[in-house]
């Protein structure tokens, strides 16, 4: 394993509102090296998109560090933290501004980090993403959910990151489309050695996508895995075997 | 064996600023006591296909077939008391999302005796007895608590298995589900798989799941109907499933990637064109 990009040691996320707490995360530590596609599997609850939002800003990290390229995360993040990690989001029907085209959404991160040539960038992000200038003017409902999963991904690499977090980018898609943009996010973490945090509850997607995976449950994670040990089925624990006999679909008898 | 749904040439159309379109186009096939599943992806025509046969298509759509015949009762000419006498206590239908389908200011016990009042002539307190039995067989473990309860006092899972209970105390003899478990975590899926099959065998219930799901139907159901732009595009044995011959259905099959890897980057799937005509 190469050096270390992008690192949690004992991360705690507690919601709090009135007199309820919620303990999301309850200590979850994972290190993924740079380059390297990390994933997150678990059911609804179990805390994987709050391991995410917590990393780049939007939950709060109760205990425990973050690292990123061996330095602490500060509170607030500073503005240069989202020209390193950027973030893509589950659904891109509700991640798209409705009343923005897709040139003011590839142009707002360059404003705000400055950044030059923005022409030719969002031109060069959208040729990246598939897409081409034909797109640039279009407003989000006119494109598919594909399309716009795809404007999702170029507004993530227009502020060029080291670190995409990816948050089910594709549960919301048919399976069609699910491939082309799971082969488009692997093609540009190989032609640009991204790092990649992803978070799903398919498991096949994960194993498809990631080299490494943890397996979360109740904020807690249950089980570190490779790649190789997920595609022989060699887990150790309960709960990732039954995900994973859930996961080859129905079985009549009771097969836990 | 008579089957208990003939459908013939379903059609389905919307009439739009640009003239009327059609979203099923000429859909037929019979359904006897057993599991057929209906796949295709968004916009294939599929849940359209599951509401007409209840005769829920959203106004202004209209639907039309040559013939449409539930268990000896033609649906095509029936009216709307017939369609109230059929809906419900005969054939039923599960929804996507507990959280929308059920009634939100209405405890889960009232909206279950809801369904029955409708059912033979009982008393109160058999309906009662009834409903807490149907709960109880759906797995549900504490039903007096989720008799009580409001929907949004129930974990998504809970509330899609107290929605089957609804749909199926009255014992229809067709259940129409329409992605019952994509709402669901994998884990839950199965067991609210379970229940339906277990329904289907014991009582001789038809079932028609609609999914998109090819992996789950394929292994769930006894034939699968792959629909593409309105149309069944293939019918098939679900054992059969790699045998398909569609050049749809079998790239549907190979862009799913693989627990136990596979190629990448993953074989996408060409649209060709003459699929839709």
């Amino acid at each position: 394993m190469g050096a270390v990009m992008l690192d949690a040691d004992d991360l705690h996320v507690t919601f709090r509102s009135g007199g309820d707490t919620v303990k999301a995360v309850r200590g979850v530590s994972f290190a993924v090296a740079r380059g390297e596609s990390f994933g997150i599997v678990g059911e609804s609850g179990s805390g994987k998109s709050t391991v995410l939002r917590a990393i780049c800003g939007l939950a709060p990290t109760t205990a425990g560090t973050i690292r990123l390229d061996g330095t602490p995360l500060t509170d607030p993040r500073p503005a240069s933290f989202y020209r390193h990690v950027q973030m893509v989001f589950q659904d891109p029907y509700a991640s798209l501004h409705p009343r923005h085209t897709i040139d003011k959404v590839l142009s707002e991160p360059l404003a705000i980090h400055g950044f030059d040539r923005r022409e030719e960038r969002i031109e060069a992000a959208l040729n990246d993403v598939g897409l081409g200038g034909d797109f640039r003017f279009r407003y989000p409902h006119q494109l598919s959910g594909g399309q716009r999963q795809r404007v999702a991904v170029a507004r993530a690499l227009i502020l060029e990151p080291e670190v995409l977090l990816l948050d089910e980018p594709t549960s919301a898609l048919d399976a069609s489309i699910q491939a082309e943009v799971l082969n488009l996010l692997d093609r540009i973490r190989a032609e640009r050695g991204l790092t990649y945090l992803m978070v799903s509850h398919d498991l096949a997607v994960v194993a498809h996508m990631c080299d490494r995976l943890v397996v979360m449950q109740h904020g807690l994670a249950v089980e570190e895995l490779t790649r190789e040990a997920l595609a022989a089925h060699r887990a150790e624990t309960d709960y990732t075997r039954k995900l994973l006999s859930a996961s080859e679909g129905y079985t009549p008898a009771e097969a836990s | 064996m008579t089957p208990l749904l003939t459908v013939e040439d379903l059609r389905i159309t919307f009439p739009t600023r640009a003239g009327p379109s059609e979203v099923v186009r000429g859909v037929s096939f019979t359904l006897g006591r057993e599991r057929l599943g209906i796949v295709g992806e968004s916009g294939s025509g599929k849940s359209q296909t599951g509401r007409a046969l209840l005769g829920l298509t959203p106004p202004p759509g209209k639907a039309t077939a040559k013939v449409l015949n539930f268990d000896g009762i033609d649906l095509k000419n029936a009216s709307a008391a017939t369609w109230r006498r059929l809906r419900g206590a005969r054939m039923s239908m599960v929804m996507q999302d507990p959280k929308f389908s059920l009634n939100p200011v209405m405890t889960v016990g009232k909206q279950l005796l809801e369904a029955l009042k409708f059912g033979a002539g009982e008393t109160r307190a058999e309906a009662r007895v009834r409903a807490l039995a149907m709960l109880e067989a759906v797995q549900i473990r504490d039903p007096e608590r989720v008799f009580r309860a409001y929907p949004h006092e129930l974990s998504g899972g809970m509330g899609q298995r107290a929605m089957i209970a609804m749909m199926l105390v009255t014992e229809p003899d067709l259940l129409i589900a329409d992605e019952p478990t994509s709402a669901l975590d994998v884990t839950v899926q199965v067991e609210v798989l379970r229940i339906l099959d277990a329904l289907v065998r014991d009582r001789g219930m038809g079932l028609i799941f609609i999914s998109h799901d090819l992996r789950l139907v394929s292994s769930f159901c006894d034939r699968v109907l792959v629909m593409y732009a309105g149309r069944v595009v293939e019918e098939l044995k679900a054992s059969e499933l790699d045998k398909a011959q569609h050049p749809y259905t079998r790239g549907l099959m190979n862009c799913l990637p693989k627990i136990e890897g596979g190629v990448r980057p993953l074989p996408t799937l060409e649209r060709d064109a003459a699929w839709a005509l």
